[in-house]
């Protein structure tokens, strides 16, 4: 039976996503929870494209959510933009633009480097946020920002109410969940693992990796991008702390929390982080010391993650 | 423009720039031995000025907790490396630095826990205080002294690595592992030595930056960036590398602050994407090597 259900997610993954996800918000305490596990998911799902399949460890993810986040929010509280679509896609091709030269720059170096360079980047994104006070709000973040209605050909609904917020986000997210999937099943998508097995294997067949590489973080940033847009929306503000090198690290604990280079992974590594500081921060303010040391104890003992060891343990024939 | 004050600042640059230095120096030699990141570098640093205060507030001696919290912060190295890392040798090289990332987290709470959420002021001692007359400045004595023991350690460290049989060890180790371990040595306890080693001196910069920059829980974060940053200029696992970048790095930050202070933080970054187009391995790095 169980072997019956995994085979099932495993041939219709996005199916499975849209069903586990329109019945979520019954099952966890409290809605906004839902929404944030879709929408942090969604961060994940991007950290997963770089590192679960291609292999790049980056440490500057803030850089392209903050960047989805500022750019969707900037489009509404300074710019007066009153298209959802067009708020959203602002964020989305902002990350994506920021992706593109940023990635040209860390992609000259790889390994450990490649790390601290995306870090650096990002930690210079963070502090041009911070000083272009009038754009981003600085230190006090960027207010103001209200939901636009969300507008489709012959209709336009108000999104304001969170359960209706939480099934537009679950479409976007989706909709990003079938595109990753599509990524991955291409040759594209091919390519990129095996340059995370083997780069110079995969240089020898005749590919050029480089521009492989440099490709994947532009859809790395482009998922991030969307997912931050969707924050913003979500939260009506957007803080500097998005841009900060903590997100960064957020990004990557939660995704190894569900176990990278899974499909699912990200979302069951979102849904783990927000539900244990949902619960820890109500004991103790020292939410930091108990997520950093569970997350020392999975690089340790789980480094397939939660997702990555149910897979392993429910069937022998890996069901990626 | 006040040539005094900027005189000043290229020396207050110089300071920073040796703390850069030590703790790029760690990161480095770290690197170049075991192949390991260690992120919580700066979180080193910060235990080095608590332990620091800590000792201080016990002894009441400055001299004593100069010399005692970078060996404390040594044996808590040793103790990471033994615990923590050991297991992860063999696996990607990434999962060390994702180790050191959550312990550094762990760390910065735990202090926080320990010595609350507010910064603690760490005054110099009553010797080091004033300032002195340089003739074209007038300069604090402290970190001129900050300066001399740097100097003294940097050369004490140059000389173990090249004129005693465990520095060449050390150093065949980090070129060619499987050779150095043909021939009979274990390298394991030369790990361990190494990283120690570096995070006494991440100890050390820390202890010597309490009294100038304030000891809060959160002071290793942008150090740590900033000596990731020494390090990619520098070139990774090259030593003379981490001295010439710290102390560019450190002139980078403090001449932007004297003339364009709200550039300050963002220098650093602009000036390492310059040195990567210009020489992508770094000043001193070898293209291919240690990546």
């Amino acid at each position: 039976m169980i072997d019956r259900v995994a085979g099932v997610i495993a041939r219709h993954p996005v199916l499975a996503f849209f069903v586990v996800f329109a019945v979520f918000p019954f099952v966890v305490p409290y809605e906004s929870l839902a929404s944030q596990v879709l929408i942090y998911g969604l961060f994940a799902l991007g950290f997963n494209l770089l590192y679960g399949y291609t292999g790049l460890l980056s440490f500057g993810s803030a850089a392209y959510w903050g960047l989805g986040a500022y750019g969707t929010g900037i489009a509404i509280a300074k710019l007066g933009v009153t298209s959802l679509w067009l708020a959203l896609a602002t964020g989305f091709l902002a990350a994506g633009l920021g992706g593109a030269i940023i990635g040209m720059f860390c992609l000259r170096r790889r390994g450990i480097y490649f790390a601290m360079l995306t870090l650096a980047f990002a930690q210079l994104l963070y502090f041009v946020g911070f000083h272009l006070a009038d754009w981003t709000g600085g230190d006090d973040g960027l207010r103001g920002i209200t939901r636009p209605a969300l507008t489709l050909p012959g209709i336009s609904i108000s999104i304001d109410d969170s359960t209706r917020f939480y099934y537009f986000a679950l479409v976007i997210v989706g909709l990003a969940v079938a595109g990753l999937h599509r990524i991955l099943r291409s040759p594209f998508g091919t390519v990129l693992q095996a340059i995370r097995e083997n780069p110079a294997r995969a240089a020898a067949c005749g590919y050029d990796i480089q521009r492989v590489k440099w490709m994947s973080f532009v859809f790395y940033a482009l998922f991030m991008g969307l997912a931050g847009g969707l924050e913003a929306l979500r939260l009506n503000v957007v803080p500097i702390e998005s841009l900060f090198w903590a997100t960064s690290g957020q990004v990557v604990i939660m995704t190894l929390l569900g176990g990278a280079g899974t499909f699912f992974g990200p979302f069951v590594g979102a849904a783990a982080w927000l539900v244990l500081e949902d619960r820890i921060a109500v004991i103790t303010e020292s939410w930091a010391l108990v997520i950093g040391g569970i997350f020392v104890l999975f690089v340790i003992f789980l480094p397939k993650g939660i997702w990555g060891t149910l897979l392993t343990r429910l069937s022998p024939r890996s069901l990626g | 423009m006040d040539p005094s004050a900027l005189a000043a600042q290229v020396f207050t640059g110089l300071v920073l720039g040796l703390i850069f230095v030590l703790l790029a120096i760690g990161l480095s030699l770290i690197f170049g031995l075991m192949t390991v990141v260690n992120f919580s570098h700066g979180a080193f640093y910060m235990l080095g000025a608590y332990f620091g205060f800590f000792v201080f507030g016990l002894t009441g001696n400055f001299w004593i907790a100069l010399v005692l919290a970078p060996v404390m912060v040594g044996v808590f190295g040793f103790i990471v490396e033994r615990v923590l890392i050991r297991p992860l040798y063999g696996r990607s090289p990434d999962d060390p630095l994702l180790l050191t990332f959550g312990l550094s987290l762990v760390l910065v709470e735990a202090v926080r826990i320990i010595w609350g959420k507010f910064g603690l002021t760490f005054d110099p001692p009553k010797a080091l205080a004033g300032a002195v007359d340089l003739g074209f400045t007038y300069f604090p004595l402290y970190r001129l002294f900050v300066i001399g023991v740097t100097v003294v350690v940097l050369v004490a460290l140059w000389a173990f690595l090249t004129k005693t049989p465990v520095g060449l060890v050390i150093r065949a180790g980090s070129r060619d592992p499987l050779m150095v371990r043909a021939l009979g040595f274990d390298l394991s306890k030369m790990w361990l030595l190494v990283f120690g080693i570096g995070a006494g001196l991440a100890g050390l910069a820390g202890v010597l930056a309490g009294p100038m920059r304030g000891v809060y829980a959160e002071m290793g974060v942008t150090m740590i960036i900033d000596s990731f940053v020494v390090v990619v200029v520098g070139g990774m696992g090259s030593l003379p590398g981490a001295v010439v970048a710290g102390l560019l790095i450190g002139q980078v930050v403090s001449l932007t602050t004297f003339f364009v202070p709200k550039m300050a933080e963002i220098m650093v970054f602009i000036f390492m994407a310059a040195i990567l187009l210009i020489r992508p391995s770094g000043l001193f790095g070898e293209e291919g090597l240690m990546e």
